[in-house]
């Protein structure tokens, strides 16, 4: 009797097990792209919000994903979480899969990070919008916009988390590259150490 | 003797006094020689940072640049516009609040030296206007629009569209920045309350034009060399 309804008991948890997957399955598969989107999405968590050190993708603007997809696949990007991680995720995706993904992403309700610190906001929000002439720091709004939206190749920077956005800014200084020559290479290694942290802090609230 | 001794060491020491004198002179001419020559190398060094941080946003070449707003081509501009330019935006006859503090930090040395070096560049236009239009703002640019009692742009601008002084060339612009400024002219330009500029004279050239006009104009000249 007791074996019977521990048999049942056990089966039932079966059922409900499978039912879950099942569900959770369903809802992976009713996108086109459900397979390459989780491989993405392991990582960058799972509304593509960004898991640390993997930036969020979510808002962040179409031609900029396809463009450092297209750079970790020819490895002009090298960064070391770049090679670890992206290199292969990126080598052996069609151009097809690789805009597939960045419109995916791109289409996404972006939420702000909002882990830098508090006190440094208002520096970074000073750097951000009017520059440093004096120490021929250029004002980042002129390119990425007044959000921090970005625009086309330009990307979206406005609430990436803290940690990732100072590691972007200090790695130019460190002799890594990005998908670009020019101009953030140069514009990133005018800026103090201080300085990357007052604006990782502000654009981590950026929304 | 004695005499002898103490003359011969009173113009030993009159030699040396006077060799003292011609060294202390060669000290003296020597360390304005030097720090001139520090001076100046510090100021072409400081030159050159200031024109890496102006090409920071309007491209390496200078050849303007896309960001979230156009970021005009500086190459080859007329040194003179672009002093009055810097000092209208300072003055806020011109508003713009990025260049209001990239232009107030500059001395007038600087500025005079950076739009030498901006004068002199010569890359290609960076296009990008539609091409279908340029035909139309060719005719434009040459020609004006004399039904709406438009003048020729080439008239003051030139043929080629190099400008002159304070005139500014305006050949390889880029497209929605040429558009953008003619659409906001009296926005943007001669904002002073007291003090009219030469923007004036724009004004009523920009308010006659029709928006496809200016899309046309701006099309034909993004292409110019």
């Amino acid at each position: 009797m007791g074996r019977i309804i521990h048999t049942t008991n056990a089966v039932a948890t079966k059922i409900v097990a499978l039912a879950v997957l099942l569900l959770i399955a369903s809802a992976f598969a009713s996108h086109a792209e459900s397979a390459m989107v989780r491989n993405c999405t392991w990582c960058h968590g799972g509304s593509a919000q960004g898991y640390s050190p993997a930036p969020r993708l979510a808002g962040q603007r179409a031609t900029y994903i396809y463009q450092q997809l297209a750079s970790f696949a020819f490895h002009t990007r090298d960064a070391p979480f770049s090679k670890q991680y992206m290199w292969g995720a990126a080598a052996n995706l069609s151009p097809a899969a690789a805009h597939a993904l960045s419109v995916y992403f791109s289409n996404l309700p972006p939420r702000a990070a909002n882990d830098g610190n508090r006190e440094l906001v208002a520096r970074g929000e000073v750097i951000y919008q009017r520059g440093m002439s004096e120490e021929n720091i250029a004002a980042c709004v002129a390119c990425h916009g007044p959000n921090a939206e970005g625009i086309g190749s330009i990307p979206r920077i406005g609430g990436l988390d803290y940690t990732y956005l100072r590691r972007r800014l200090e790695q130019w200084a460190e002799g890594y590259h990005g998908s670009l020559e020019h101009p953030m290479p140069h514009i990133a290694t005018q800026l103090s150490r201080d300085q990357i942290e007052e604006l990782a802090s502000y654009l981590s609230f950026v929304r | 003797m004695l005499d002898m001794k103490l003359l011969r060491s009173h113009r030993l020491w009159l030699v040396s006094a006077a060799s003292m004198q011609l060294a202390l002179l060669a000290v003296a001419l020597s360390i304005p020689n030097a720090h001139g020559a520090e001076r100046s190398s510090k100021a072409r060094g400081d030159i050159q940072a200031k024109l890496d941080y102006c090409k920071d946003c309007h491209g390496r070449s200078a050849q303007g640049f896309h960001g979230y707003f156009p970021i005009p081509r500086l190459a080859g501009q007329q040194p003179e516009y672009l002093k009055n330019q810097l000092q209208a935006f300072i003055e806020h006859r011109r508003t713009n609040n990025i260049m209001f503090n990239v232009a107030h930090s500059l001395s007038p040395a600087m500025i005079d030296a950076l739009a030498a070096d901006f004068r002199e560049l010569n890359p290609p236009p960076l296009g990008g206007g539609p091409r279908r239009l340029v035909s139309t703002g060719e005719k434009i640019f040459q020609n004006g629009v004399p039904e709406a009692n438009v003048a020729a742009c080439a008239a003051c601008h030139g043929p080629e569209a190099q400008g002159s002084g304070e005139i500014p060339r305006l050949a390889g612009q880029l497209s929605d920045y040429t558009f953008n400024k003619l659409v906001n002219w009296s926005k943007e330009r001669g904002q002073h309350p007291t003090e009219p500029d030469i923007s004036a004279v724009m004004s009523p050239v920009a308010h006659s034009l029709t928006r496809p006009q200016v899309e046309a104009i701006a099309a034909y000249l993004s292409y110019l060399k």
